[in-house]
């Protein structure tokens, strides 16, 4: 397993949008940031370790498809009919990981630290639905993508989890590779906006 | 020049705001709400282009999208440069430069005017008759010169400064036009609270109403009740209103495609804004509201400057202040003529006659022309017009029966001729909706729908502004009501039309719907008159004859020959009189005779629309390692697998400060490895986490390896196969625990294999208890290859045992490095003893830099993919994808021994059974060496016995792998060859263009067969 | 580009899948029991049916589920979608495909 990543390193993590970001403009109708470092972790797995994997990880597993659980500033995403993405900001994967194998012993699942393989992007502001949908086809009006509602879906050739968490607010998980892709596009839509 | 023909007062320009523009490098002026059009028009100017074939002078024939002649090109820099844009839509703005097409040197003279004298011999089909031959001068020759005389624009060829971008948006109801039909839509739609987006290509939103002088509406002036309206409808949040914003696409599921033009029209565009916006637009319903077009007559010499649609030269007074000219002759089969020669009247023109095809003129319109004074003259045809750049005179006949009388020549300096109307049912026929001739209007009509649309107004046949109005609010309400219900993307079945619901009393001229399809007659020689019914594709009646006559029945293949209906405009003036004349040629009814199909674009559209966003670094996502821009630092090259960047190689300057060249880069790194130690970023691979209690289960029915036995800790090169029994990707795969799997794959097969596995486990499987999660961006990989491999690293690790017998060769451990959790393999793709760090990708870059601090005493040298290339042919290590092409087996690529033979089963086992899969003669991996060894087969290379041997000569195979190995200081290569392996110390013959090469075959492995160094 | 209903997420754009090829082609439970032309037609040989034809797709860019789809190979309509391991919709194949 993970070995447990607390013990102090030296070295600094490095984000992919740290250049982008510092250099981007500051517009009102949308604001884009780079968020903090996250531990992420997939969760996969029959019905019966479901229900104690949402209580190891302190936040149930949303059952409806395309939502999101919070509590106490941890996340649970749905993903797919047997799949979530389990985040919490500014955390260590490691004791997550650690605890969500204790309950789930013994029952069929997989865990998988995926901390590092993507970075978040925070899209907010009354232009943020604008600025999305310049590179996503999804109707992003509150009636049809609600508050609390997440979906993995594209932006421009990108693939992207999107979700939002404010009638102005989406945040955008994307892997590392893609992100600068992503921002750079995200600039280009905003570009118009003062 | 000053505004001579422009009217006293009236029209919706701007005359307090005055500019001035450019044509072809004269100075005019215009007002502001101008077209470039409309302000020659008021300038006096026809002569506007040249047509396609015969050079003829052309002048402005619309007012709108249709139109065919003026196309012209408007340049804001040498970029910034848009040929074929439609003068009709250009808006004027002070400075406009706009120059006309197809003319050499000037408009007034051009010298491919020859053309036209020479017309009899080009019929049509003539470019399929003559430029046949020699094989290849199309190309070469007739098409350029073609091309470059039939002045189809010159597109600019420096890069687009401009930005364009696209936008996905949904609404309930999306209305097609803004004329009254499509205002009362969306009236209607709005008031239910529906999210509805009203689009229109003019710069002003609507329509016809914007050419009304006496019209009203709700008791009031139309001007006054479109201000009214536009006004309600800017006041309500669920509106967008789009106007410059032209539908010209109608695709599955209504997305429609619109095209906004953001700054075409502004002197000085705003800074950030884009040129054009791509509107995609996913409606519930749809409601196309598109009007409809004026159709031409087709009589001798109709394409004159100063010969213009009737309606146009309506709009022209009405709309601009601009007059078509002094002294107006009217030709028409239709009430429509009367309406424009009242108007024209009005507006200060002299009309000289009216010319009406029909016998009996009867109604209201051509009673008020009577009573006003003006010449109408029923059963009577023009048969000519003459003038050289612009109509002086018109030919007037009377016409019985067929009979033409004889002819009296009228002066006038312009022709204003209506055949009807043509309802607009381009985007309904892109929708895939059936149309319907209807007898009574004479004119396709929509019919069956294919999607949630419905038509309103003139473009399904419903004429007179009281019924348009009525008709356009019951189906905005009809679509808001069925947008209200909407459950899913099903596509709609016909909608019944809605009946009016609301009264919207208005008055205004009623037309009527008579009309003329075909040609008139003119009883002139008609081998010297023509007629034009296309006039940018430069056809004539006769052409349409001629194809009629050389057999051609099909409309879709009369179109074709004679190209009629194939220019930008897509027939919009045209199709129909085709049609008529198609079908009085074959004595046929017209809906007999087909329609041919509509397809987007409505009207030309830009590429830079298309391209969007997606272009420059941008066009793709350019995915970089973390390590990436170290290897940048460091002046690597690089080289693009799949979207990956990956350092190619990383020259050093050498003696005198001369940068290494690619050979001489490679041939250092390469013995640096096998002397010390390199380093190399291997994080582009491939990474899926197989995790679950049936974990092994699944990679034993996934590769050919047999992985029940592999402990923990262990590494397996493993072999994927497709179920065809063919080499799909390979990969070292890592056993972390009995439930878990580290698995590689290749750099660009990554999603594929991830997928191919998702499909077996999801559809074939799915009782397996086991998950797949993609880690390639979670680990950053650095291998690590060399005899000093273990030395450097060795200080960095923490929890693992490093030593020989410890860690031996294909094992995983976990542990840190510099802190930082690792998962290292012992793995070489080198030969050499290697290991590979897996590190979390955040501290890619870090745990990279500190290896190589840790290696500088080694003489550590970071090499690229080229080196990494060299280093596993040496040892004949395969490449997927490079040594097999989809074709070979595991045994083809020297991988037998890769198969679990005693393994019931495994995707690809049963076709490798088959008793083709193991022919000797099937091409076989094997090394080949040149005779000379400073010869480097060129990759690819064909492979023979006997070079002279008679044609064909037998192909053997291929070269797949060429490279010189500075280790071994000669070529090296590997090679597919049939039944190789039974070949192995023969000679064969590379035959290049200029000689043939002599090779032997040899093993596949070049340096260190026994493999003794992987140990250390 | 057209509107695909995924049984879990519901109505999605085209761009968000990726074509499976036939549905309701079980791979034989032992291969090695079958003849050349039995293994052939299982690789190979398709129905290609002009009409209603039920094929598997993957909300690739979504939920990642394989499921099956019943399209109208004549008007390309996708006439209904369906979980991946249920039997095939009874539904009569001449509609034009316009439920
Ligand atoms: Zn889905």
């Amino acid at each position: 397993m993970v070995e447990s990543a607390s013990m102090t390193t030296p070295l600094t993590p490095a984000n992919p949008l740290h250049v982008l970001a510092a250099a981007s403009r500051d517009v009102a109708a949308v604001r884009l940031a780079a968020l903090a470092p996250a531990a992420r972790l997939v969760f996969r797995g029959r019905e019966a370790a479901i229900g104690p994997a949402g209580e190891a990880f302190g936040v149930p597993l949303p059952r409806e498809a395309c939502r999101f659980n919070t509590a106490g500033g941890r996340f649970a995403f749905w993903l797919g009919p047997d799949e979530w993405l389990l985040l919490v900001p500014n955390a260590e994967a490691a004791p997550l990981f650690t605890a969500i194998e204790a309950a789930t012993t013994g029952l069929p699942h997989a865990l998988v630290d995926v901390s590092e393989r993507s970075v978040g992007i925070e899209v907010a502001g009354e232009k943020a639905a604008f600025v999305l949908n310049q590179g996503n086809p999804l109707d992003l009006s509150l009636a049809a993508f609600p508050i609390g509602m997440c979906t993995r879906t594209v932006f421009h050739k990108a693939e992207i989890l999107l979700v939002r968490h404010a009638p102005d607010v989406f945040h955008l998980d994307v892997w590392r590779s893609f992100a600068p892709y992503v921002w750079e596009l995200l600039e280009d839509a905003r570009r118009e906006l003062a | 020049m000053t505004n001579r023909f422009r009217t006293a007062s009236g029209g919706r320009i701007d005359r307090a705001a005055p500019l001035s523009f450019r044509f072809d490098g004269q100075t005019f002026s215009g007002f502001k709400g101008d077209t470039l059009a409309s302000a020659l028009i008021a300038n006096g100017v026809h002569l506007v282009g040249r047509s396609f074939k015969y050079h003829r002078p052309r002048g402005l024939l619309s007012a709108g999208s249709d139109e065919p002649n003026a196309l012209v090109n408007v340049a804001r820099d040498a970029a910034r440069a848009a040929p074929n844009l439609r003068a009709t839509q250009v808006e004027v703005y002070e400075g406009l430069k706009a120059e006309s097409q197809n003319r050499w040197p000037s408009l007034a003279f051009d010298a491919g005017a020859v053309n036209d004298l020479a017309s009899p011999f080009l019929p049509s089909g003539f470019y399929y008759k003559t430029f046949m031959w020699p094989a290849g001068a199309w190309k070469r020759f007739y098409e350029p010169k073609i091309r470059a005389m039939a002045g189809l624009g010159v597109a600019p060829t420096l890069p687009d400064p401009d930005r364009y971008t696209q936008n996905h948006v949904h609404c309930d109801v999306l209305v097609v036009g803004a004329g009254p039909a499509g205002l009362a839509a969306a009236l209607a739609a709005a008031e239910s609270g529906a999210r509805v987006i009203l689009c229109d290509e003019q710069a002003e939103l609507g329509g016809s109403l914007l050419s009304e002088t006496t019209a009203t509406i709700e008791g009031q002036p139309a001007a006054d009740w479109l201000a009214a309206t536009l006004a309600t409808l800017a006041g309500k949040d669920n509106v967008t209103l789009l106007p410059r914003t032209t539908a010209f696409g109608y695709y599955p599921h209504n997305l429609v495609a619109l095209a906004e033009r953001v700054t075409e029209h502004l002197a000085v565009p705003g800074a950030g804004l884009p040129r054009e916006r791509l509107w995609q637009v996913r409606a519930k319903e749809v409601v196309l509201a598109a009007g409809a077009l004026e159709r031409p007559l087709v009589f001798p010499e109709n394409d004159r400057p100063g010969v213009l649609l009737a309606d146009s030269g309506r709009t022209y007074a009405n709309r601009y202040g601009a007059k078509v000219g002094e002294r107006a002759v009217i030709f028409t089969a239709c009430d429509a003529g009367y309406r424009t020669a009242l108007d024209l009247k009005a507006a200060g023109v002299t009309i000289v006659a009216v010319a009406d095809l029909r016998t009996e003129v009867s109604g209201e319109l051509p009673a008020r022309a009577l009573a006003a004074g003006i010449d109408v003259r029923p059963s009577t045809v023009l048969v000519g017009t003459k003038g050289r750049l612009r109509v002086s005179s018109a030919q007037f006949a009377k016409a019985r029966n067929g009979e033409v009388g004889p002819t009296e020549t009228i002066a006038c300096d312009t022709v204003l001729m209506s055949g009807g109307f043509t309802p607009s049912v381009h985007l309904f026929s892109q929708s895939r909706g059936k149309l319907v001739w209807d007898g009574a209007a004479g004119a396709y009509l929509p019919g069956t729908s294919v999607e949630r649309e419905r038509s309103a107004g003139s473009c399904r046949g419903v004429y007179g502004l009281q019924r348009v109005l009525e008709d356009g609010y019951a189906q905005g309400e009809a679509a808001a009501r069925a947008a209200a219900t909407f459950t899913s993307p099903a596509r709609g079945a016909t909608p019944a039309p809605a009946t009016p619901s609301r009264t919207i009393p208005a008055s205004a001229d009623d037309l009527g719907t008579a009309g003329f399809i075909g040609a008139t007659p003119h009883g002139r020689n008609p081998a010297l008159a023509k007629a034009f019914v296309d006039w940018q594709n430069d056809v004539t009646s006769k052409d349409i004859l001629l194809a009629t006559r050389e057999g051609f029945r099909s409309i879709e293949h009369v179109k074709r020959y004679t190209t009629t209906g194939m220019a930008t405009d897509q027939g919009k003036t045209s199709n129909m009189n085709t049609l008529g004349i198609v079908s009085e040629a074959l004595d046929t009814p017209v809906p007999k005779i087909g329609l041919t199909t509509f397809r987007p674009p409505f009207t030309p559209t830009t590429f830079g629309l298309f391209a969007g966003a997606a272009r420059g670094d941008v066009f793709d996502p350019l995915r970089k390692t973390a390590i990436h821009d170290w290897a940048a630092e460091q002046g690597a090259a690089f080289e693009d697998v799949g979207n990956w960047k990956r350092a190619l190689y990383f020259p050093r300057a050498g003696a005198g400060g001369r940068m290494e060249d690619m050979h001489a880069a490679v041939a250092r790194e390469c013995k640096a490895v096998r002397a010390s130690v390199g380093m190399f970023d291997a994080s582009t691979l491939g990474k899926i986490e197989i995790v679950g209690p049936d974990a092994a289960e699944f990679m034993n029915r996934m590769y050919t390896n047999a992985w029940a036995k592999l402990e923990p800790g262990r590494l397996r090169y493993g072999v994927m196969l497709r179920e065809d029994g063919f080499v799909m990707d390979d990969g070292v795969v890592g056993r972390m625990a009995s439930d878990r799997f580290h698995v590689t794959t290749t750099t660009g097969g990554a999603p594929r294999v991830l997928a191919h596995m998702e499909d077996y486990l999801q559809t074939e499987w799915p009782d397996l208890d086991v998950w797949l999660t993609s880690t390639t961006e979670q680990w950053s990989v650095i291998a690590v290859q060399g005899p000093k491999a273990r030395e450097v690293i060795a200080p960095l690790i923490e929890g693992i045992d490093l030593s020989k017998e410890g860690f031996p060769h294909m094992c995983v451990r976990e542990g840190t490095i510099l802190g930082v959790p690792t998962r290292l393999f012992s793995v070489s793709f080198t030969g050499e003893l290697g290991f590979e760090i897996n590190v979390p990708s955040a501290y890619g870059r870090a745990v990279w830099e500190a290896v190589h601090a840790a290696g500088e005493r080694f003489g550590i040298t970071p090499y690229g993919t080229e080196t990494m290339h060299v280093l596993r042919a040496e040892k004949g290590y395969i490449i997927v994808g490079q040594e097999t092409d989809g074709t070979a087996t595991p045994d083809d690529a020297n991988l037998g021994w890769a198969v679990g033979k005693a393994k019931k089963d495994f995707v690809g086992k049963r076709s490798l059974a088959r008793a083709a899969m193991s022919a000797p003669d099937r091409r076989q991996l094997v090394g080949l060496k040149t005779t000379d060894p400073a010869v480097v087969l060129e990759e690819g290379a064909q492979i023979v016995a006997d070079p002279s041997a008679p044609v064909p000569v037998p192909m053997l195979g291929f070269v797949t792998s060429s490279y010189h190995s500075a280790v071994l200081g000669r070529s090296i290569a590997l090679a597919m060859v049939k039944g190789g392996r039974a070949r192995i110390g023969t000679k064969l013959m590379v035959p290049m263009p200029t000689h043939a090469i002599e090779v032997e075959v040899v093993e596949p492995v070049f340096y260190d067969p026994k493999g003794d160094r992987l140990n250390g | 580009m057209l509107i695909i209903t995924c049984p879990w997420c519901g109505a999605r754009p085209e761009v968000e899948f990726r074509y499976g090829g036939e549905a309701h082609i079980a791979r034989p439970a032992d291969p090695s029991a079958l003849t050349d032309q039995e293994w052939a037609d299982f690789l190979y040989n398709r129905t290609n049916p002009k009409g209603l034809h039920a094929e598997r797709w993957r909300h690739m860019h979504g939920c990642g589920r394989y499921f099956n789809a019943l399209r109208d190979t004549v008007s390309d309509f996708f006439v209904t979608t369906y979980k991946a391991g249920e039997p095939r919709p009874d539904i009569d194949g001449s509609s034009g495909g316009n439920p």
